[in-house]
């Protein structure tokens, strides 16, 4: 059998909350020391979360382990660690092998630089020697597909054609070991597959990979393990089929359902407050939501004024946060009371994608009195995996359209050299 | 797929090449005591490329490139030759006012925006620090290597325009090199300090440019330092930039003093603020891309 080549044992990573974002000012520093010289002294209190916690796992060579879980599991942290770029705070791990990450498209890339430059300046970034570039330059730009605007300085590039070239440049690292994190969810989908098939390549040649995706169809064809990761910890690990499934069909990915037991903490004012907002796929219990699945969303909410003219607006974003669509109720007048509208999102409409429902209540048709963002959130998957396809098909939807195939008429040269080629 | 090309080749070769395969031991930081310099001089080839990159870019952005190299500095020398010089007839050691500046300038604007550009460099950085691995002391190296380029065109002029002054360069020229290398590891070892603070707060990148401006006026630029009281002389000298200065118009004129016992406690305090700030900034580097 082959050898462990990543071992970590108990790993764990502490933040400070809002330790990222307040990156504190001199002043902070000085008026809270003004205003308690003493806290100074004393251990600070301080609000903290563990964005990692007791991982302990072990990769072997050769291994392609997917890390699944949904945002703020702890992937990146873990990721981050592995590759160096930040300690942890428990726990220990162990490395044998040339390392290289992949946590972006285009790490250092500079836009006054040109795209010759920036092959060095990124490939040397990312941890390959001036000769290994020099021996692998031509390779790189023809990977790119850019030789023609090799020597321009890469902000003059369409946004394909930088991704291109950076995602060239990290395909040609040999690493022994790579990290990659959810980066081939950026470019259009011809390149997607050639990168997966590049990915492909890489493992194939025995080398260890390490990434994040939320790409389930890749992780299942790629991964040889799967570990799931959920609010720091390892909830599951073992068979890319087995673990995807399992993390799908729990809502680990999604927030089907928000329900307000109590009116103080719901969403609402003086005119309406909610009480739930449900997604409700109509298969079997259990399943996961797919293409073809359709679903009901339901809001429920109070009205407080009689008689008023109220209708329902919801906005279906997906995680690029781009807006898929956005549909409205009925308008009416409500009377005082419970009401709920209901709409069905048919099968075979969404693509395989994360999305999330932001929601409005609107009055006389005019005026919005309740704004309620991503109240419930949920994943479309794959159905069947058809051919060899293994990416996303592109676009926001999906719809099933309505093909007609038709022989006009039949070539006689075409069909005997088709003859000619079989035999 | 993947097991199959990876069981039977690895048995062979893995021990045989176990001597060349990095072990990498990742744990939580231990306090001060970790200076990893061995690791700054793997990753050399880098710090090149950032170098590479920090000139490129610099000339790339401004239409007439050098050309402001050397401009800067004489405009400078120009303003100072009147209004210090010609008006308020301070002293300058028997020298003629260009050379008496242009030779205080040329180390000056080197240390100055070698100190402003270490100060920023690690959160200008951060996209890179956030993203990837390598010991983070490249940069503020990278940062204090690339005015090194202006600082030869800028030298250049200057042994020119101490010939055409009629100044005769004689052997001490030689030791430019030693007050160099100074007035780089004083950018150095307080750009490691301001650099790690930066990170912390970034009300330090707005302090810089007051410091700077004060620690001009604290150092023999548009005045000679025979001006200062001689009891006053030690402290003066504790502060290296007015070495590095006294030893740029000693070594290019060989008028002057020699600067002797003050370069002692110039050298002695570089070495301590750099050795600080080696440990001050590897200990927040564990830390810096969590700041950032």
């Amino acid at each position: 059998m082959s050898t462990a080549v990543i071992r970590a044992e108990g790993l764990g990573k502490r933040y400070r909350r809002g330790m990222a974002e307040t990156r504190g000012t001199l002043r902070d520093a000085l008026t809270n020391f003004a205003r308690a010289p003493l806290a100074a002294l004393r251990r600070p209190k301080q609000e903290v979360f563990w964005a990692l916690k007791d991982v302990s796992l072990e990769v072997r060579e050769g291994d392609v382990l997917g890390l699944i879980g949904r945002n703020g599991a702890g992937k990146t942290t873990l990721l981050k660690i592995l590759s160096r770029i930040t300690r942890p705070t428990t726990g220990w791990a162990e490395i044998r092998g040339r390392v290289r990450s992949l946590l972006e498209v285009g790490t250092g890339f500079h836009g006054e630089l040109s795209g010759r430059e920036n092959t060095y300046l990124s490939g040397s970034i990312l941890g390959m020697s001036k000769r290994e570039i020099d021996r692998k330059f031509d390779e790189i730009v023809a990977f790119a597909e850019i030789d023609k605007f090799i020597d321009t300085p890469v902000k003059h590039y369409s946004s394909g054609m930088y991704v291109r070239l950076a995602f060239a440049v990290a395909a040609h690292l040999e690493p022994e070991i790579l990290f990659v994190d959810e980066v081939l969810a950026v470019g259009d989908a011809a390149f997607q597959k050639k990168c997966l098939g590049k990915m492909g390549d890489v493992s194939r040649q025995g080398r260890t990979i390490v990434f994040v995706s939320h790409n389930m169809t890749a992780l299942q064809r790629l991964c040889t393990r799967v570990v799931w990761l959920n609010g720091g910890k390892v909830t599951d690990a073992g068979d890319p089929r087995k673990v995807v499934n399992r993390y799908l069909q729990t809502n680990a990915v999604a927030n089907l359902e928000s329900v307000w037991e109590d009116n103080l903490g719901a969403p609402g004012n003086e005119r309406v407050r909610l009480r739930s907002v449900r997604v409700l796929p109509q298969s079997d219990p259990g399943e996961p939501i797919t293409v073809h699945t359709p679903l009901r969303i339901e809001f429920t909410y109070f009205n407080y004024v009689p008689d008023t003219m109220l209708n329902v607006s919801m906005i279906l974003n997906n995680l690029e946060e781009v807006c898929v669509f956005a549909s409205a109720s009925d308008f009416a007048h409500r009377p005082a009371g419970l009401i709920r509208h209901t709409v069905e999102i048919p099968g075979n409409f969404l693509n395989a994608d994360s999305y999330y429902i932001n929601m409005l209540i609107v009055k006389d048709a005019s005026t919005g009195i309740l704004f309620q963002n991503s109240v419930v959130a949920f994943e479309v998957i794959e159905g069947e995996v058809v051919g060899n396809w293994y990416g996303r098909l592109p676009g926001a939807v999906r719809p099933q359209l309505k093909w007609v195939s038709q022989v006009i008429e039949t070539s006689d040269l075409a069909a005997s050299t088709a003859g000619d080629q079989t035999t | 797929m993947v097991t199959l090309t990876a069981g039977p080749t690895n048995e062979t070769s893995l021990p045989e090449i176990a001597a060349s395969v990095p072990r990498i031991r990742i744990e939580p930081p231990r306090g001060w005591l970790e200076l990893r310099l061995h690791e700054v001089w793997q990753y050399r080839e880098l710090l090149y490329f950032f170098v590479w990159r920090d000139v490129k870019v610099r000339y790339k952005q401004t239409v007439i490139g050098v050309l402001w190299v050397v401009l800067q500095p004489l405009m400078t020398m120009g303003v100072f030759t009147i209004f210090f010089g010609r008006l308020a007839k301070l002293p300058s050691d028997g020298l003629p006012y260009p050379v008496f500046y242009f030779a205080a300038l040329v180390p000056w604007a080197y240390f100055a925006t070698s100190l402003a550009n270490c100060t920023n460099v690690v959160v200008a950085n951060q996209h890179v620090i956030t993203k990837v691995y390598f010991p983070r002391l490249v940069l503020p190296l990278a940062a204090v290597c690339s005015g090194l380029l202006d600082f030869m065109i800028g030298l250049a002029v200057m042994i020119t325009l101490a010939l055409v002054f009629g100044i005769h360069v004689t052997a001490t020229v030689m030791l430019l090199p030693f007050f160099l290398i100074l007035a780089l590891l004083t950018a150095l070892g307080v750009g490691l300090w301001t650099s790690a603070l930066n990170a912390l707060y970034r009300d330090v990148a707005s302090i810089i440019p007051f410091i700077i401006q004060f620690w001009m006026l604290a150092s023999p630029v548009a005045y000679a330092s025979s001006l200062v009281p001689v009891r006053w002389r030690w402290l003066y000298g504790l502060n290296p930039m007015a070495g590095v200065i006294d030893g740029f118009r000693w070594a290019l004129t060989g008028h002057g003093q020699p600067p002797g016992a003050q370069m002692l406690g110039s050298t002695s305090m570089v070495a301590v603020v750099l050795v600080g700030g080696l440990f001050f900034f590897q200990r927040i580097e564990s830390t810096v891309a969590d700041r950032v």
